[in-house]
């Protein structure tokens, strides 16, 4: 990127900004990227993809939902090419960059979640069969979980698959409108097969939820297969792109090698047989969980901070002193209590996320070898990481959106689609309520086991330390010791009442399921403060092993001390209750806070320069680099089609109500 | 009423305002399917005599499903412009014309680099007294008008905001009707660049515009001059008195708080109905599925929210009916009310438009999947309604301007002054000051089951803010800072104030309804959502009233329990509540939301008619897939 100075026409609002920077954000940059010749290699994906105007995303916000869909068909097909000239594989390390760059404007996403599927889910003999069909694009695949009436409760799905023992067949039916497949990507017009997870009928009886592989289209001209009813779901909030389709399957029959084996398989004679363990194949659907966090969640909040501050370095707005220039909006307080918590959340997640990889990638081992003890434990931690990760990202993101003022509204300034891109994960790979409450069964158990004296996991021995007594800290500055604040977080006040009122609702005769039910609101709030709690330590443990060169480790810690104070701020009655904190400390509390924001404002710009982002990247009017806003916002609103091409409106409506209103008026 | 009802069904049902599902439509085709309603609406408001403003909003609003529209700003703005701003003369050259729809006008006061702030607009009129006319400029491009609605392609003059230039001085922004295209062939005219701003997130149909001048020149007649005035010469005449616009700001406002209410209310009646439809997992084994509605969760997400929009909508009846009381005055010359609601309005409409921005949101989060899609019809209520945040005046901005009154509010008790009206709060402040102690210190005896009592826990919290919020200013102020760097320093503090004042008024408002309510099932109702609206701001605010005494952590608990206690009365009652709302399914153009419930089938029917589906094999199958198995 070189130096600001040297760099020709950016806006000097922005320019100044980047000589203030009290680190080297090169240095951090190659910290984020895992090491310097991470960053090379990522920018040098970038530059190769940039350059081909096949992947350009300029026109995106002006096409229709057809036009962006095929857009999406034409740029996976090119990539295909693409990667064969750049010698790039599937398995290899750029594959993530190609990935991240593209922010999953492509299709065929679902046709590699199909492959994994496959080789997770599949017998030697059905992966050696289909995977090499599907890595040549013979056929393209989809994966239909999601029906009409059910989502995160898979148990509750309806689609029926009945073994016929007379033509070794499975016959796959939609037995009603709710179990129609609805949702699942790259289904609604592209594929050519999917795997259906449908309830298993054996003589009668019903084994549960099994995947199964259903061609649904002729591979000679792509209609669909007698008795499947397939397409599009129709426009959503985002993903305009995704063929998201509907699936409906009457009497569908596909033969015995078609259900997907590993684990159990149906014989020839009805036999129903179990082998191996769930477990490992357990473990790989809840490490995807974590998967999607990087680069559809972090990542829009990263790239909503960098737009939402530059575009705030360069707007003036009213005064702050008479006779002076017109004020950065990014000075007025207000502003930087919008936006730089986010800021500092968005390296909070980003820490927690290559914490959470480890953790998993360890658990792997663990699990190879057969030792499942540290499944529970790993399960807690997607779901309740997940839907926390997934919620604040989402928030983090509107907030940025609305800081922009009106430009934001533009879809050219990038926010909108940031936005309703990310809120999507809220709800995909199991809704957040009911991960949390996933989180807090396991806290509870784990709550339980420690008051009986038993062992629990390493990440809950918390759980069973002492009540802290009076927080001791007497000045504002005693409230940045990491020391002093975690000892907040680690309050587990929300759940040790949860747990006795849950006893207390069963002893005086309630049932277990109603107790429950009683208690969901406050467990849900215990499982959010567990996960808010491990993302400061782990924040707080990453600062502390940081160089302490180039000025990282401080503006490193300064982030880690307002994510932590924002958290105290604004849930100043958990702290105050019980009368831990004193109202006269809360007051410090704020003090420190609201000072942390201005020192952090000094680094803020370069702050999300180190997260690299490119301007195409970005897509935004607002967020570039060089900070020239207003002249790009204009430039671009006149390709808008609406200016390009003329609209029958003013002919058809217009003239006549403008010209012939004596007639009728 | 009935009326209204029967008035909405014409209109639904009227063959010339159908058309296909707006989902499924572009841009270009959204904007045109609402140019020739509002064409035909024009004609139709004629022929029914329809002129009463009210009248006019209902009949557009049924139109046009609650929809913006290109004619918004014609109609809302520039006709109401002309007729409070413009002088005889002007009204004689102007108003027919604009009537009869022969000039369609928009207002151009937004520019690129300016919107809240309207003093640092750029555009400027200077008056060249040799040929009598204004000269208009966009001096730089942040100067361009960027934003109004109608602008883009649809109006032909435009009333435009600019400094005003004379006798090579600057007298402060005023307001010029500049014709901007060809009266006949709708081409813009010599020095004028209009266009359209692009998409947006929503207001599809809305051809929100940019306009560049460049030394347009306007005769001096064209100036709106029913106060200020230019003269011949160029000399300048003052207008009497500036708070007058203040009546227009205060009846905007309170059209938007009605909104967040309206928004918040369709909201709830998709989510809720939904929830009624969808059942999900178990919560005994064994049994059926459940309502998604039985979940404590799921009643924790809606049933405040509903509470919420019943308490704005009580809050935005109570606005239109004190201007409506006062705008007598106003006309008067009596002035002296204004400057309270102006303020207080400012915090309202921020605290409302906030509120249910988030609430749609969460309703849409409550609806899972199916709520994303727009079939759904709650992204599209979202998108509409968020700009709402920002025009009319920024929500921070607002929010400082009402702490500011507060402020002043407490200076004056502090030097005291005795305040009225609903600061009124402030005066015990003074009583306070003889004993030593804390204002907060005072004991309030709280009973948690009573809306009265709740009124009074929240008018200490905010008399605890803003004092702490005025303090904190003073000590800025005291240690070094200007007037301005003090008031930045304070803000953060300052905007929480101003909220914790608006929570207050909001409870105390709705409190007040309850006895107006004379049917004893409903003000049983009403109370219950009363009660859930004031304890839950408590349980997500517990930190302002444990800090300030106001409640002890025993009745926090109590707090947290009776929120549930109260999750499950309402319960019952909670379709029949959202039903009350009335909303014809046209209107709420929501799959999920539908009255008879019939969800998952139409949802099938509405998916079949997406533009991806209009051929069985979609194109890009042959233009890519096809060639690329084949390559391969």
């Amino acid at each position: 990127l070189g130096s600001p100075l040297k760099t020709p026409g950016v806006n000097p609002d922005l320019a100044s900004e980047r000589l203030t920077a009290s680190f080297s954000v090169e240095k951090l940059t190659a910290r984020l990227d895992g090491g310097a010749e991470h960053t090379r290699m990522r920018r040098a994906i970038v530059e190769a993809i940039e350059s081909d105007p096949a992947f350009s995303r300029e026109n995106q916000y002006f096409q229709s939902q057809n036009e962006r869909y095929e857009a999406a068909v034409r740029r996976a097909v090119h990539l295909q090419k693409k990667m064969r000239e750049m010698g790039w594989t599937e398995n290899g390390p750029e594959i993530k960059y190609i990935y991240r760059w593209l922010s999953g404007d492509i299709a065929f996403l679902l046709h590699r979640v199909f492959m994994r599927s496959i080789s997770v889910l599949g017998s030697d003999k059905q992966v050696a069969k289909w995977i090499p069909l599907a890595t040549e694009h013979q056929i393209i695949g989809s994966y239909a979980q999601t029906e009409l009436g059910h989502g995160t409760y898979l148990q509750g799905l309806e689609t029926t698959a009945v073994f016929d023992i007379a033509t070794q067949e499975f016959l796959l039916n939609t037995p009603k409108i709710s179990a129609m497949k609805w949702w699942p990507g790259d289904m609604g017009r592209s594929a050519t097969h999917t795997v259906v997870f449908a309830q298993l009928y054996v003589h009668g009886k019903c084994y549960g939820v099994h995947p199964f592989i259903v061609q649904i289209r002729s591979l000679q001209d792509h209609s669909p297969r007698p008795g499947v009813t397939v397409g599009d779901i129709g426009p959503k909030m985002n993903f305009e792109h995704t063929d998201n389709g509907y699936l409906m399957l009457q009497n569908v029959r596909v033969p015995r090698e078609n259900m997907l084996s590993r684990f159990c398989e149906v014989q020839p004679d009805g036999t129903y047989v179990r082998w191996g363990s769930q477990k490992i194949n357990y473990f790989t659907m809840t490490t995807v969980r974590i998967s999607i966090l990087s680069d559809e969640v972090i990542l829009p909040l990263m790239k909503a901070c960098t737009i939402a501050i530059r575009y705030s370095a360069v707007r003036r707005q009213s005064k702050l002193k008479p006779g002076e220039q017109e004020a950065k909006i990014l000075d007025y307080q207000t502003q930087q209590q919008k936006l730089l918590p986010q800021l500092a959340a968005a390296y909070a997640f980003h820490f927690i996320n290559i914490y959470l990889h480890e953790l998993f990638d360890r658990g792997y081992q663990e699990i190879q070898g057969r030792n499942f003890d540290s499944l529970p434990e790993l399960h807690a931690f997607s779901s309740g990481f997940k839907a926390m990760v997934t919620q604040y990202c989402t928030s983090g993101v509107e907030i940025c959106l609305r800081a922009c003022g009106g430009h934001g509204y533009s879809l050219l300034s990038g926010l909108p689609s940031l936005y309703t891109r990310v809120l999507a994960s809220c709800i995909y790979e199991g809704e957040n309520t009911v991960l949390f409450l996933q989180t807090a069964r396991f806290l509870i158990k784990c709550f339980m086991a420690a008051s009986a004296g038993q062992p629990i996991p390493p990440s809950v021995t918390y759980l069973s330390s002492a009540k802290p007594g009076k927080c001791p800290a007497k000045d504002k500055l005693d409230f940045l010791s990491p020391d002093v604040y975690l000892k907040f977080f680690q309050f587990s006040r929300l759940l040790s009442s949860s747990a006795a009122k849950l006893q207390h609702l069963i002893q005086s005769g309630a049932e277990k399921h109603e107790a429950w039910n009683q208690c969901t609101v406050q467990l849900v709030k215990a499982a959010q403060a567990h996960c808010h709690y491990i993302t400061v330590k782990i924040f707080v443990e990453t600062v502390e092993k940081l160089d302490n060169k180039a000025g990282i480790q401080k503006v490193m810690k300064h982030l880690c001390d307002l994510f932590a104070l924002h958290g105290i701020f604004s849930n100043a009655g958990d702290f105050l209750y019980d009368g831990y904190l004193s109202g006269a400390q809360m007051d410090l509390v704020t003090a420190s806070y609201l000072d942390l924001l201005a020192v952090i404002r000094m680094d803020a710009v370069p702050l999300v320069d180190a997260f690299d982002f490119t301007d195409k990247s970005l897509n935004s009017a607002l967020g570039s680099y060089d900070g020239q806003v207003y002249q790009r916002l204009y430039e671009w609103a006149q390709k808008s089609p609406t200016n390009q091409q003329v609209s029958p409106a003013y002919g058809k409506y217009l003239k006549p109500l403008l010209q012939n209103r004596l007639s009728k008026l | 009423g009935r009326r209204l009802g029967e008035r909405e069904a014409l209109v639904i049902n009227d063959p010339d305002f159908q058309h296909e599902d707006l989902n499924f439509l572009s841009r270009s085709q959204r904007y045109e399917q609402a140019i020739r309603k509002s064409s035909l609406m024009v004609m139709k408001l004629r022929e029914h005599g329809i002129a009463d403003p009210d009248e006019i909003y209902w009949f557009k609003s049924f139109v046009h499903r609650g929809r913006p529209e290109p004619l918004d700003l014609h109609l809302g703005m520039f006709l109401p412009t002309l007729l409070t701003q413009a002088t005889p003369e002007q009204q004689d050259r102007f108003f027919m014309p604009a009537w009869n729809l022969e000039i369609i006008g928009t207002y151009a006061q937004t520019e690129m680099g300016h919107g809240t702030h309207l003093r640092g607009l750029e555009t400027t009129a200077t008056y060249d007294p040799a040929t009598q006319e204004f000269i208009l400029n966009s001096p730089t491009v942040t100067s361009i008008k960027w934003w109004p609605g109608g602008l883009g392609k649809t109006s032909n003059h435009a009333i435009v905001l600019a400094q005003l230039y004379t006798q090579g001085q600057c007298k402060g922004l005023h307001a010029f009707i500049v014709p901007i295209r060809q009266l006949g062939t709708h081409e813009p005219l010599p020095g004028i660049t209009v266009g359209d701003i692009g998409p947006k997130f929503g207001y599809d149909e809305m051809d929100n515009g940019y306009l560049k001048m460049d030394n347009f020149r306007i005769p001096r007649e064209n100036m709106l001059m029913k106060y200020a005035q230019v003269e011949p010469d160029g000399t300048y005449v003052k207008p009497l008195n500036d708070k007058l616009t203040y009546g227009t700001m205060v009846f905007i406002r309170s059209i938007i708080v009605g909104d967040s209410a309206r928004s918040l209310s369709r909201a709830c009646t998709i989510a809720i109905r939904y929830s009624a439809v969808r059942h999900q997992s178990e919560l005994k084994a064994g049994e059926p599925e459940p309502q998604i509605l039985d979940y404590q969760t799921q009643q924790y997400k809606l049933f405040p929210l509903l509470a919420t929009a019943y308490a704005f909508h009580f809050v935005g009846a109570y606005i239109k009916d004190t201007y409506r009381r006062i705008s007598g005055d106003i006309i008067e010359g009596d002035l002296s009310e204004l400057p309270e609601l102006h303020a207080l309005t400012a915090g309202l409409k921020a605290f409302t438009s906030w509120t249910a921005n988030a609430g749609i949101e969460e309703c849409r989060m409550a609806c899972g999947g199916h709520g994303y899609s727009r079939c759904s019809g709650l992204p599209d209520i979202y998108v509409t309604f968020t700009p709402s945040c920002t025009y009319e005046g920024e929500n921070t901005v607002m929010m400082l301007q009402t702490a500011r009154f507060l402020v002043k509010s407490y200076t004056q008790v502090s030097s005291g002054q005795r305040v009225t009206g609903m600061v009124s709060y402030l005066n015990d402040l003074s009583r306070q000051r003889i004993q030593p102690q804390h204002v907060a210190a005072r004991p309030v005896t709280v009973r948690i089951n009573d809306p009265i009592s709740l009124v009074e826990a929240y008018k200490a919290r905010a008399a605890r803010l803003v004092e702490a919020a005025a303090k904190n200013l003073q000590a800025e102020l005291n240690h070094r800072k200007s007037k301005e760097d003090a008031w930045n320093r304070t803000s953060v503090d300052l905007v929480r104030a101003s909220e914790a004042h608006c929570h207050y008024v909001i409870v105390k408002l709705f409190t007040a309804k309850l006895s107006e309510i004379s049917n004893a099932a409903v003000r049983a109702v009403m109370t219950e959502l009363c009660l859930l609206y004031a304890l839950y701001g408590i349980s997500k605010n517990t930190g302002d009233f444990l800090q300030a005494g106001i409640l002890t952590d025993t009745q926090v608990n109590q707090v947290n329990q009776h929120v549930k206690e109260l999750l499950a009365i309402i319960r019952p009652n909670a379709v029949a509540l959202v039903d009350s709302f009335d909303f014809h399914d046209v209107h709420l153009g929501s799959v999920l939301g539908r009255y008879d419930g019939n969800v998952y089938e139409n949802m099938f029917e509405w998916a079949k008619k997406s533009p991806l589906n209009k051929t069985e094999v979609h194109e890009s199958f042959h233009k890519h897939l096809k060639p690329m198995q084949a390559k391969l």
